[in-house]
């Protein structure tokens, strides 16, 4: 799989081959995309390896992946994380 | 799907390898798990282009990867990438409850995500679960940042040094420009240098011990003649830089609206409390902070396993110098002995694969001590750790840190606790432990199940010379977890041995 | 004679044992509670926090949860809020401090207390011919129940799966925080003057009528002893020289990930009214499923007679799961977080053990709830101060006496 774009917010997100979406999206400058239940404050990576649990954000629909270890993918739909974005509820 | 193998290693880091590889070596079929798409583990953590200039020992990784491809292609291990272990079953031989001698084993239960492309045609990113029995196992799941609370700690652009490697290693992405790097460890040093390498300033380095820990050593730190000299590489790109590392210096807040745009440092005294008058303001675009790291202990602790204290104060499991447990078939090797760093990792790697083999191939028969490679790799294994031990006591949490919160600080990330709910729970409602604690603030009982906040939990909830191990015994307080990742209900509903078994 | 340590001790600081210290010291009487563990570190902290009327056929049980849900229901109004005011979820409000709204049902006794109802449905006409039974009885003894055809289940439960047959709404049942609750009922009772020592084992009754109990800190001399020990009730009851047939049945729980709000009350499946009253030795179970003010999921329930065995055996897990989504299928999404699991301490007849031990003068009951202890702990505490200061009691334990079991455990 080589490198491409994502599509996060409404807009393209380059990547590179192997990059995860955290990655990706650090490296183009954004420091958080998730707001938290309670107090909607913003979130992005904390421990980077996947513990935290942090960096959720939906990916094609599925909520609640940790943006630092899910791989991008050319196409895919992102969207910020939280407040139950994602389910049917 | 459902298979067997005479051992299953969970985790593909340094120790898994080495375990991996010798149990191979020792006759053995093996199964090599772990959560990432390819092998390393955190320490040789990597994107498809291999290593790097930010990684380190990469003739170990040369060594230990060319093992693992001859074993590979002579067809006795098996490497599973992408698989999560959620949960190890010893099996009902292991504890001899008929009174038989426990030939020992276990199941391991994980999930992994459908390939879309696959011959199952599932779901693109559907969890299906995979269940692995074996003869034995080795939980080699390795280690986390030890994190603790500060005001501001919440703050998009606080990170741990792990997420700083993580970026740098796997992906080449620089945490920030302006990056301050702080706690207390050896590791502290080798992020600051990375980052220095890509172009980033370094604004400071916060080492909140003293830095004598070193020099009191002895004989330990002498016989490290390469982590020495790695130390002082180090220094000298800081140097080169102009960073010098600020001693028994912390930061206590982290301040900005949606991310962080600066810290407050101070100076400590030797209580960890804050000396009056040497706050300072720095700004900062990325702070990464660490007080060691926390062996990932769950696993081991789910298959019966006893938990004791590592010389960090952290969570370890009680285990031979073969990584063997109390349980026959359950082994562990790396951090999960005591946070020890990759060579010691690779040590008791090998020494817990041959003792795994053993164990599977020919009952409880242990591997000859007497063997001249058993016996370096035991001598090896005393002096990393001898000098671990060094390094432990030369970088302590600061006893006065919970004095830099305030009510407001969070202190648990996930559930948005602050800690005057804590304080409340334990000063009126009555929780004496951090498990009461928890349950009554919700506490570690998020996401993340305590993995960020249980330290800081079981040192406010109980006092600072807690661990998160607490003290009423039987569930390792806040360090066991039934579930060690979290899995779909579908995953879990779906009975695997009921699918069909593949090739 | 020594100087007594108080009126009364009570053994056990769960939330039976927190409800009678908080009645008995509310009644005047000097209360000592002593707990070998932490406060709730039994079986309440491994509860759901269940207050129902709806899975209790007529009779003495049936009558013991009205009034007991009545008794929580006040003392939700009348709890001491040590600390100040609360958040509806139980949080201190700290002044001055950015402190982010807490989701949930106003409670003023700060345990969380949501009158969310409850929903049992079948999947099937006969498990249906049960539920509606079961039901009409109820409705017959005063009880609110609704009969809810298959047509209108999810006017109340929308993501319920839409071929189930039917089922019946329980307006009253409820549900709380029991960690919260017992904590709360326990500074309720220390600001009343009671003692609370956790981390105390109590190792000997003293004295033929009872006049104290040993514990490894020292002995403690009152003239009343509750035993309120749950699944340990019956190892109490034999240091004092009786036989209490109370067993441990495991429990497992799963919790969801936090979500937002999709379940309205507490949900589950005909078969559950039938596991609680059987007495078969292997896994039962059925799904009971319902929300929490947090956002998190329970899924239970499953019945186990392994005695103290610690383990969360997967099958159990997987079980659970797997009933959860015959009813809701949206949760086949929502990931496990963690599973735990707690022991029922439950009689041969199903009833509870409350009420003075005509054995032994000086010692009361008060366990044997099985899966009803937190619905019953309210009512239970306030039997107990009845006795204890003897007042007629509420209610006629004459059903609960602990002496109407023969050496073989059978009722008489």
């Amino acid at each position: 799989m080589s490198g491409g774009t994502f599509r996060f917010d409404g807009r393209p997100v380059p990547f590179e081959e192997g990059q995860t979406i955290g990655a990706a999206l650090w490296a183009d400058g954004v420091r958080s995309w998730r707001t938290t239940r309670l107090a909607g404050r913003p979130r992005g990576f904390f421990c980077g390896i996947g513990v935290c649990f942090d960096c959720l954000l939906t990916v094609d629909g599925r909520p609640d992946e940790r943006a630092c270890v899910t791989p991008a993918r050319a196409g895919a739909d992102v969207r910020p994380g939280g407040r139950g974005d994602g389910w049917a509820g | 799907m459902a298979r067997s193998a005479d051992v299953v290693v969970v985790g593909a880091g340094p120790a898994g390898i080495a375990a991996a590889v010798a149990a191979a070596v020792a006759g053995a079929e093996v199964v090599l798990l772990d959560d990432a798409p390819r092998p390393g583990g955190q320490y040789w953590r990597h994107g498809p282009a291999g290593l790097g200039p930010h990684h380190h020992d990469r003739r170990g990784w040369r060594e230990l990867s060319t093992e693992l491809a001859e074993q590979r292609a002579a067809g006795r291990i098996a490497l599973l990438p992408a698989h999560r272990v959620w949960r190890l079953e010893p099996s009902p031989e292991a504890s001899g409850a008929d009174g038989t001698e426990g030939t020992g084993g276990a199941t391991v239960h994980a999930v992994t995500d459908e390939d879309p492309a696959g011959p199952g045609g599932g779901a693109a990113g559907r969890e299906r679960p995979v269940t692995l029995t074996a003869r034995a196992v080795v939980v080699a799941t390795g280690a986390h940042d030890r994190v603790l609370p500060f005001p501001g700690w919440d703050l998009p652009g606080v990170v741990t040094p792990g997420a700083v490697q993580t970026l740098l290693k796997e992906h080449g992405v620089p945490v920030g420009r302006r990056v301050v790097v702080a706690g207390s460890g050896p590791f502290l040093l080798p992020v600051a240098a990375s980052l220095l390498r890509t172009g980033a300033t370094v604004v400071a380095v916060a080492e909140a011990g003293d830095g004598r820990g070193w020099l009191t050593g002895g004989r330990a730190v002498l016989a490290r003649g390469s982590r020495l000299r790695e130390a002082a590489g180090y220094a000298a790109v800081l140097g080169r830089h102009g960073v010098r590392p600020r001693l028994r210096t912390a930061v206590v807040e982290a301040h900005g609206t949606d991310a962080v745009e600066a810290v407050t440092l101070a100076r400590l005294d030797r209580s960890g409390a804050v000396v009056p008058g040497t706050a300072r303001r720095v700004a900062c675009d990325a702070v990464a902070v660490g007080w060691g790291f926390t062996a990932r202990v769950e696993l081991a602790l789910q298959a019966g396993a006893v938990a004791v204290p590592g010389p960090d104060g952290g969570p370890a499991v009680a285990a031979d110098p073969w990584g063997r447990t109390a349980v026959p078939g359950i082994l562990v090797a790396g951090e999960l002995l005591g946070i020890g760093g990759a060579a010691l990792a690779v040590v008791t790697g090998r020494l817990a694969g041959a003792a795994a083999a053993a164990h599977a191939l020919g009952g409880s028969r242990l591997p000859v001590e007497a063997e001249p490679v058993e016996r370096r790799l035991i001598e090896r294994r005393r002096q990393l750790i001898a000098f671990a031990e060094v390094l432990h006591r030369a970088h302590p949490v600061p006893a006065g840190w919970p004095a830099w919160l305030r009510d407001d600080t969070l202190v648990c990330r996930c559930e948005e606790v602050p800690v005057g709910r804590l304080r409340e729970a334990v000063d009126l409602l009555g929780a004496t432990d951090a498990r009461t604690a928890k349950l009554l603030t919700r506490c570690g009982m998020g996401w993340c199940q305590g993995r960020m906040c249980g330290e800081a939990v079981a040192r406010l909830a109980a006092g600072p010379g807690t661990t998160v191990l607490g003290t009423h015994g039987r569930d390792a307080g806040l360090a066991a977890r039934p579930v060690a990742v979290p899995l779909t209900l579908q995953a879990l509903a779906d009975d695997p041995t009921r699918r069909e078994v593949g090739p | 004679m020594s100087r007594p340590s108080a009126d009364v001790i009570v053994i056990g600081a769960g939330v039976v044992g927190a409800a009678c210290a908080q009645a008995a010291a509310r009644a005047g009487l000097s209360v000592v509670v002593v707990d070998r563990g932490p406060l709730a570190g039994g079986t309440t902290g491994a509860g759901e926090g269940n207050l129902l009327v709806s899975d209790k056929a007529p009779g003495p049980e049936l009558d013991l949860a009205r009034y007991s849900l009545e008794r929580w229901a006040r003392l939700d109004e009348t709890l001491f809020q040590v600390g100040g005011p609360v958040t509806p979820s139980g949080a201190a409000v700290t002044p001055g401090a950015a402190h982010p709204p807490q989701p949930g049902p106003s409670s003023g006794g700060g345990f969380e207390l949501e009158r969310k109802g409850g929903l049992i449905v079948a999947s099937g006409p006969r498990s249906l011919a049960v539920v509606t039974e079961l039901a009409a009885a109820q409705r017959a003894a005063g009880l609110r129940v609704d009969d809810v055809p298959a047509d209108r289940l999810r006017d109340l439960e929308p993501h319920l799966a839409p071929d189930l047959a039917g089922g019946a709404h329980y307006p009253q049942d409820a549900q709380l925080q029991p960690m919260l609750a017992t904590a709360r009922l326990l500074a309720d009772a220390r600001r009343h003057g009671a003692r609370v020592l956790t981390g105390v084992e109590v190792t000997a009754f003293l004295g033929r009528g009872v006049t104290g109990v040993r514990t490894a800190r020292g002995d403690l001399h009152a003239g009343a002893v509750v035993n309120a020990a749950g699944p340990w009730a019956g190892a109490v009851a034999v240091l004092a020289g009786v036989h209490l047939p109370v067993l441990p049945r495991r429990g497992v729980v799963l919790v969801t990930q936090p979500l937002p709000p999709l379940i309205r009350h507490k949900v589950y499946a005909a078969e559950y009214v039938a596991d609680v009253a059987s007495d078969q030795a292997g896994l039962e179970s059925s799904a009971v499923v319902e929300g929490t003010p947090s956002g998190t999921v329970l899924v239970g329930a499953s019945r186990e007679r392994v005695g103290f065995d610690p383990g969360l055996p997967v099958p159990v897990l997987r079980r659970l799961a797997a009933q959860a989504l015959r009813l809701f299928p949206v949760l086949g999404e929502a990931r496990l977080l963690r599973a735990y699991r707690g022991y029922r301490p439950y009689c041969p007849d199903h009833l509870p053990v409350i009420g003075a031990d005509p054995r032994v003068p000086g010692l009361v009951h008060a366990c044997g709830h099985e899966g009803a202890g937190v619905g019953l702990a309210a009512g239970t505490g306030s039997l107990v101060a009845q006795v204890l200061t003897g007042t007629v009691p509420d209610l006629d334990l004459t059903p609960f006496r602990p002496d109407r079991f023969d050496r073989s455990g059978v009722a008489a």
